[in-house]
């Protein structure tokens, strides 16, 4: 069976979660949602239960996911990199990392 | 799926529990020696030993009151034994327990001392447990059961599958006729337009939103954050970023129901259906306060492995992180990592949650009754005078 690497609540969302250790290169993105799969070029390592850019963003735009925004961005980031509290901050607690 | 036939015991209250304990209950940290004593004489009486009860005053003395007092009057418990060190907040504590009907028996310490006051509890507790023993289970109605739900030490895959799966039951059991228990205040942050709007009038949106405001406040008028305590660290290790993205997780397992009800901590719920509870989200203090209000079976979902239990109410503990599910699988009742994997749907992971929560209901011991966990844990609004 073909094995999926990332897991996206709703189609939309600017981040999937990666449900198995994924390398860099071409992985599938399934969506909770029912969303048709897409593909994407992990551009880095992203370990198991880690987020994934599936758009680019610039600093300071929201991040999507659950279709709701759960953060800003930080830093700019690309499609296919890591997102977590390097790349991205609390819109409601902006003292968080 | 076949439903299984559920049986507990129903209480003199017209409650329903699905354990049947007999509990020593200290009413002050002074007591918990003669308490412990008495569960080591009769076995299978259950201490519940706690940090608190002196000097309390006001809103946090009434909290403490309301917690011992629902956590002995629970249709989980048979019957109590109350210790205290002086006579009228063990009346006070005994006195509420009886409302419910059940046998309370009730001991203070001074002008007694320990040794007097140990003999003559253990002896009452030793003629409880042998009454509680002849209690014989009885058909009940799922809409009879009490449960509460909360998550604990999340990741990612809790918000894509333990916490759905939660919801599954949450629906499922708030559509024949049951009342669900949730809570975690902090951990609605970014969420919490999600919950007031699903409140059925705005008369329980604002007493939600009221909670919610004031949480906001107490941390602001402390003057810090809750940087590095909120997402933990446990759950920036499994992923989770902000406390959004935690709170899209913690609400994903309240199912789609309406809220019809926001409680005080501990407050008995007055509706059936999914009712919000003014708590923390730390685990045992959540769970306990549960427990106080009456919930007779919890559902927790967790990721990187919270191990939390009470003593009264089982704790039933999911996870969809195959490596918790490897890794600390004697404190795990379900492994739903198969969600991730895509080898079957939520409706499926639902069934699977549902069956052992009737199993549960019918006397199964989860993971955390087995190994022990009896984590009772009174919240503290302020300090103590």
């Amino acid at each position: 069976m073909h094995e999926i690497g990332f897991l996206g609540h709703r189609q939309g969302d600017s981040v999937a979660v990666a449900v198995r250790d994924v390398a860099v290169g071409q992985a599938e993105v399934a969506f909770l949602d029912g969303g048709e799969p897409i593909t994407i070029a992990s551009a880095q390592r992203v370990p198991f239960g880690h987020k994934v850019a599936l758009v680019n963003l610039a600093e300071g735009e929201p991040v999507i996911e659950y279709g709701e925004p759960v953060g800003i961005a930080s830093t700019a980031m690309r499609v296919g990199e890591l997102v977590h509290v390097h790349n991205m901050r609390s819109a409601r607690w902006p003292q968080s990392a | 799926m076949a439903a299984e036939r559920l049986t507990g015991f129903r209480r003199p209250d017209g409650r329903v529990g699905i354990r049947n304990h007999v509990v020593v209950i200290p009413v002050d940290d002074l007591s918990n020696a003669a308490a412990e004593a008495v569960a080591h004489l009769v076995p299978g009486v259950l201490p519940l030993p706690h940090a608190y009860g002196r000097l309390q005053f006001g809103e946090d003395l009434e909290l403490s009151f309301r917690t011992l007092i629902g956590t002995g009057a629970n249709p989980n418990v048979a019957a109590a034994v109350v210790i205290g060190i002086e006579p009228n907040w063990t009346d006070r504590v005994a006195d509420g327990i009886a409302e419910s009907g059940k046998p309370v028996a009730r001991f203070s310490i001074e002008r007694h001392g320990d040794f007097e006051t140990i003999r003559n509890a253990a002896r009452s507790a030793a003629s409880l447990a042998q009454e509680a023993s002849e209690l014989v289970r009885g058909p009940v109605e799922r809409g009879e059961l009490l449960l509460s739900i909360k998550c604990g030490e999340s990741d990612t895959t809790s918000g894509l599958a333990s916490c759905p799966t939660t919801a599954e039951v949450v629906d499922r059991h708030v559509a024949a006729g049951g009342t669900v228990l949730f809570g975690e205040t902090t951990e609605l942050t970014g969420g919490e337009h999600l919950i007031a709007s699903r409140c059925i009038d705005d008369e329980v949106r604002k007493r939600f939103q009221a909670f919610f405001d004031d949480y906001a406040a107490t941390i602001e008028a402390a003057g810090v954050s809750l940087l590095g305590s909120q997402p933990t660290q446990g759950n920036i290790r499994g992923g989770l970023s902000t406390i959004e993205e935690k709170a899209m997780g913690n609400i994903a397992k309240t199912g789609t129901v309406p809220v019809v009800d926001a409680l005080g901590p501990a407050e008995r719920p007055r509706r059936a259906g999914l009712n919000f509870m003014d708590t923390s989200s730390a685990a045992a203090e959540c769970v306990t306060l549960m427990a106080a209000a009456g919930a007779v079976v919890h559902l927790f979902p967790t990721g990187q492995g919270n191990i939390v239990g009470n003593p009264i109410e089982p704790v039933i503990k999911l996870t969809a992180n195959p490596l918790t599910a490897e890794t600390m699988s004697e404190h795990i009742d379900l492994d739903v990592s198969g969600l991730l994997r895509l080898e079957y749907g939520l409706h499926e992971a639902g069934d699977r949650l549902m069956a052992l929560v009737d199993r549960t209901v019918n006397g199964r011991l989860t993971a955390a009754e087995v190994t022990g966990h009896r984590e009772f844990v009174l919240t503290k609004l302020y300090r103590s005078a």
